[in-house]
């Protein structure tokens, strides 16, 4: 089974992986990475700790609305865990 | 004759502006890159010597090298699984020094057609390809790919049909990735060797398809 996943709205200060144009959409997980140092500690000289990645499908749909080119096409990216809440948190 | 501007400033013999010399002053980011290759070849980290092998290493290689994988995946079934299952290791079984490139592979079909791109920078797996073409980096290739692909796909000369679902990715973390365009129809007798020469670098961005034989 998919996980239907939302990524979060937060909108912090600093180097983040996650972008902007895709925060509030929700996708399922594609398929699961690992665990790779925190490139938001990496950015900064930190110890960085391992986060999960996942890579997540998103349809045009979702996050471009009535302005997709086609609504089924999706795109995939990677976002990081502690990123993610599960689509129906509210 | 091209100097003269009485008529037409700034136009060349064709009609055309002449391009602007690109001979400006260093950038804030050119002046830093260069203090700290200095400061680190004084500090005895790094000679010059390793840095040119570097970029003589990264010059080394070219699209060339992910057509020869892309060809043994079209031929090898066996190879063809490995690769979509662990393309960075399967890359590197064919012998290709890729470093801690993480790499993952995805097929255009009948039905699916893959595109990469990058919205935050410009991820590229480098280190299998060579350097990525100046385009990938620029701001309408980012900005555009993902919210038209299929426009951005036409001015590439890639007309898809609705029916052909539209995959893009946006490489924002830690993984790579290179399409595996279809194999073209008509190359059931072709030899590996004979079937890189139809793997071309945009093919494998997903901005192109593989040449015909």
């Amino acid at each position: 089974m998919t996980q239907a996943v939302r990524v979060k709205s937060m909108m912090p200060p600093g180097h983040v992986r996650t972008p902007i144009y895709l925060r509030g959409k929700i996708g399922v997980i594609e398929r699961s990475l690992g665990e790779f140092p925190n490139p938001e500690d990496l950015a900064y000289g930190l110890p960085a700790t391992a986060k999960p990645l996942h890579r997540v499908r998103f349809t045009m749909d979702e996050v471009w609305g009535a302005d997709a080119e086609n609504p089924c096409d999706t795109l995939d990216a990677e976002i990081y865990a502690h990123w993610l809440e599960p689509a129906d948190a509210t | 004759m091209p100097h003269d501007h009485h008529d037409h400033d700034h136009l060349s013999p064709s009609g055309h502006p002449f391009r602007a010399d690109d001979d400006t002053d260093l950038s804030y980011w050119q002046t830093m890159e260069i203090a700290v290759r200095e400061l680190l070849v004084e500090k005895d980290i790094t000679t010059p010597t390793e840095i040119a092998n570097q970029i003589e290493t990264m010059d080394a290689r070219t699209p060339s090298n992910g057509a020869k994988v892309v060809a043994r995946a079209w031929a090898d079934p066996d190879f063809h699984a490995a690769l979509m299952k662990d393309a960075a290791a399967a890359t590197r079984e064919m012998g290709f020094d890729i470093g801690p490139l993480k790499l993952i592979a995805v097929e255009n079909t009948g039905d699916i057609h893959n595109m990469i791109v990058c919205t935050l920078c410009s991820c590229y797996p480098r280190n299998l390809l060579g350097l990525p073409p100046d385009w990938y980096k620029s701001r309408a290739y980012r900005s555009r790919t993902v919210r038209e692909p299929r426009s951005v796909l036409a001015e590439f000369g890639v007309s898809l049909p609705d029916s052909t679902k539209v995959r893009v990715h946006d490489s924002t973390a830690d993984m790579r990735y290179i399409v595996i365009p279809k194999r073209p129809q008509g190359t059931e007798n072709m030899s590996q060797d004979e079937l890189v020469a139809l793997v071309t670098r945009d093919s494998m961005i997903g901005t192109g398809v593989a040449k015909a034989p």
